[in-house]
């Protein structure tokens, strides 16, 4: 029961991550309505980023807002830059430039720092709670992603831009009649996702270490948690990231061995899209012919 | 993906043909005839190392072309085509390995073994829209890896499976490299055969109005459940074909050699060739062959840079790939590859993506 329990702790940390991520793809999904595969290689980046910084004596979590800043500016740029002009193309079109993206983010930061593990601080101390329960790790863990989860949906429920943000992805037609800037909006959404990825990937890099290679399965759940939670609801990327991360804690302890985790996750992935394919809080997609 | 391309002056061509029809017939046949010969008698001129690259040129083609049935011309975007090229390979290779199966006859097979799991495959996809077949395919690619090393029994782990190389037929006089060249050769041959007559034909057309408007394909009274599992089916069975080949004739088949790269290269070749052209996938096979070679001299890291920035160049500046670009200018050029180039009615198959 004590080792159920502590799976499970362990197991929301891991959640808390994957959720942060799903966050980023459905606010990208909701935005520009394309799936972001790069997403997983955007944090990893901007981790490094984080990572040059504190090595650079900075303290960590001046480092952290950094590079969140830098994060958001890049992801605005990218949007700007990359993605507009294929704005309207057609799905594969879509596809094919994000996992571009991804291939130039993994070698870009392979050219850079190498394909060595490199070891990324905590910044939170590493002791057990009530009765080695769980870590303060995990407790960080969580604690970050939900203050940024608060945080958000404060941006989002009470500030014009917030609203404009929402207007933007839900209309973007009426919308850019009612005076918002629809594009610059988008751009918003994106800087946003690589923020909210680059907590995602400044909050995993201490246990899987930093590497170019390191999101590939953090990218699989987290698409695992957003197609569970449904991939047009935020909420539901985020129970959907923590319910995935559970999943995968305790089918790793008591059903197959961890050399699996990644068929694990296509497995997931498979059944959610068969037996609910708009997720648990997505809404269906009505098509008009 | 339904992208309307001008019907430019195909009224014209399609008087030209009526005119000069036997002519243009032989003009083809002799084109044909020509450039096959050009293929078989290459070999002996090039350096064994050259053999077995242009070898492996046209393994990667023909998984390619598997590839362009599926996403070219049905639409469906496979990301773990990497994955069947995985299962074509392991099945020749524990055929020969286990059970001491002749080189040539385990072709079949793994064809077969292909065609059902991309059945099996497809079956659920039909459910998966655009982005999310795209998804699962991803996750296939990166699962790949772990399940050839877990199932060690079958595929040897880790270490792989090492092949005894097949020898040519005695008395024919040519070393094992070239027959093999060859004997690749043949089996590409009948490949672009096959999908030619496949995509030309009704089945093609049917898998061409389904990429470009599912419900208006429904309501015409086409199958698309059915069309849409046999492209699946179709596709992994060329691109399984591929992966035997391969096994074969590197002789090794182990699980890194199957990575998420692997299938990404098949997506580049694709799109570089011209995704919905049977010919690009030629294009393609030189690609993915050459340009990761070359870059590897530069650093570890140049291949996926220089495929990263190749898939965002193709796609702002030809998203058609060379010969979906090339092709009907080379028509306009050379009247007599005209049929061959942009059929009338097949514009918008040629149309890219």
């Amino acid at each position: 029961m004590h080792q159920f329990l502590q799976q499970i702790f362990s197991g929301l940390a891991a959640g808390a991550v994957y959720a942060s991520l799903a966050l980023a793809l459905v606010m990208i999904y909701r935005a520009t309505d394309l799936v972001n595969f790069a997403q997983g290689e955007m944090a990893m980046f901007s981790t490094y980023i984080a990572w040059t910084l504190v090595n650079a004596g900075l303290p960590f979590w001046a480092a952290f807002v950094i590079t969140l800043a830098a994060s958001f500016v890049g992801g605005m740029l990218i949007e700007r830059i990359v993605i507009r002009p294929v704005e309207n193309a057609p799905i594969l079109t879509a596809v094919v430039v994000t996992i571009g993206l991804l291939l130039i983010f993994n070698a870009t930061a392979g050219w850079i720092y190498s394909y060595t593990l490199q070891e990324f601080p905590s910044p939170f101390p590493d002791r057990t709670l009530f009765g080695a329960l769980m870590t303060t790790r995990d407790v960080g863990v969580i604690a970050v992603t939900l203050v940024m989860l608060v945080a958000l949906f404060c941006f989002f429920r009470f500030t014009a831009t917030g609203l404009a943000m929402r207007a933007a992805a839900q209309n973007p037609d009426s919308a850019r009649l009612c005076g918002v800037r629809v594009g610059r909006m988008l751009a918003l959404g994106w800087g946003f996702a690589a923020a909210i990825g680059a907590v995602a990937g400044i909050m995993v890099a201490p246990i899987l270490f930093l590497d170019p290679n390191m999101m590939g399965g953090v990218l699989l759940y987290a698409f695992t948690g957003a197609l569970l939670g449904g991939i047009t609801s935020p909420v539901g990327a985020v129970i959907g990231g923590l319910i995935v991360g559970v999943t995968e804690n305790l089918v790793g302890t008591y059903l197959i061995a961890s050399q699996l985790k990644l068929t694990v996750a296509l497995l997931l992935i498979i059944i959610v899209l068969v037996f609910r394919p708009n997720g648990l809080f997505g809404t269906a997609v009505v098509r008009r012919v | 993906m339904a992208e309307t391309f001008p019907v430019d002056g195909s009224r014209a061509k399609l008087a030209l043909e009526r005119h000069s029809g036997a002519g243009i017939a032989v003009w083809r046949w002799a084109g044909t005839a020509a450039l096959i010969a050009v293929a078989v008698v290459l070999p002996f001129t090039l350096s064994n190392y050259h053999v077995f690259q242009l070898t492996q040129v046209m393994i990667y083609a023909i998984a390619v072309l598997g590839l362009n049935i599926l996403t070219g011309y049905n639409g469906q975007i496979s990301l773990g085509h990497g994955g069947f090229f995985a299962a074509g390979a392991y099945t020749a290779a524990i055929l020969m390995h286990r059970y001491g199966v002749p080189y040539w006859a385990t072709l079949l097979p793994a064809a077969l073994v292909c065609f059902a799991l991309g059945v099996l495959f497809g079956l659920p996809a039909l459910r998966f829209e655009g982005p999310y077949l795209a998804l699962v395919t991803l996750a296939m690619a990166f699962a790949m890896p772990q399940l050839l090393k877990y199932f060690d029994n079958w595929t040897g782990g880790k270490q792989g499976l090492v092949l005894t190389k097949p020898m040519p037929p005695p008395g024919l006089g040519i070393d094992r490299d070239r027959w093999l060249y060859l004997f690749v050769l043949v089996v590409l041959l009948v490949a672009i055969r096959v999908a030619a007559n496949l995509l030309n034909g009704r089945t093609g057309r049917a898998f061409v109005a389904i990429r470009d408007h599912p419900i208006a394909a429904a309501a015409m009274g086409i199958n698309t459940a059915r069309y849409k599992t046999l492209a699946f089916g179709t596709s992994t069975l060329f691109t399984g074909v591929a992966g035997a080949l391969a096994a074969i004739v590197i002789g090794f088949v182990a699980p890194e050699s199957f990575t998420l790269f692997l299938s990404l290269s098949f997506l580049i070749g694709s799109a570089v060739g011209g995704i919905a052209t049977i010919g690009g996938a030629i294009v393609g096979g030189f690609f993915i062959e050459f340009v990761p070679n070359f870059a590897n001299d530069i650093s570890d890291a140049a291949p996926w840079a220089i495929y990263g920035l190749t898939m965002l160049l193709f796609m702002y500046v030809m998203p058609r790939g060379v010969v979906g670009t090339l092709g009907p200018w080379l028509g306009h050029a050379i009247p007599s590859l005209d049929r061959r180039a942009a059929p009338p009615n097949d514009t918008n198959v040629k149309g890219g993506l």
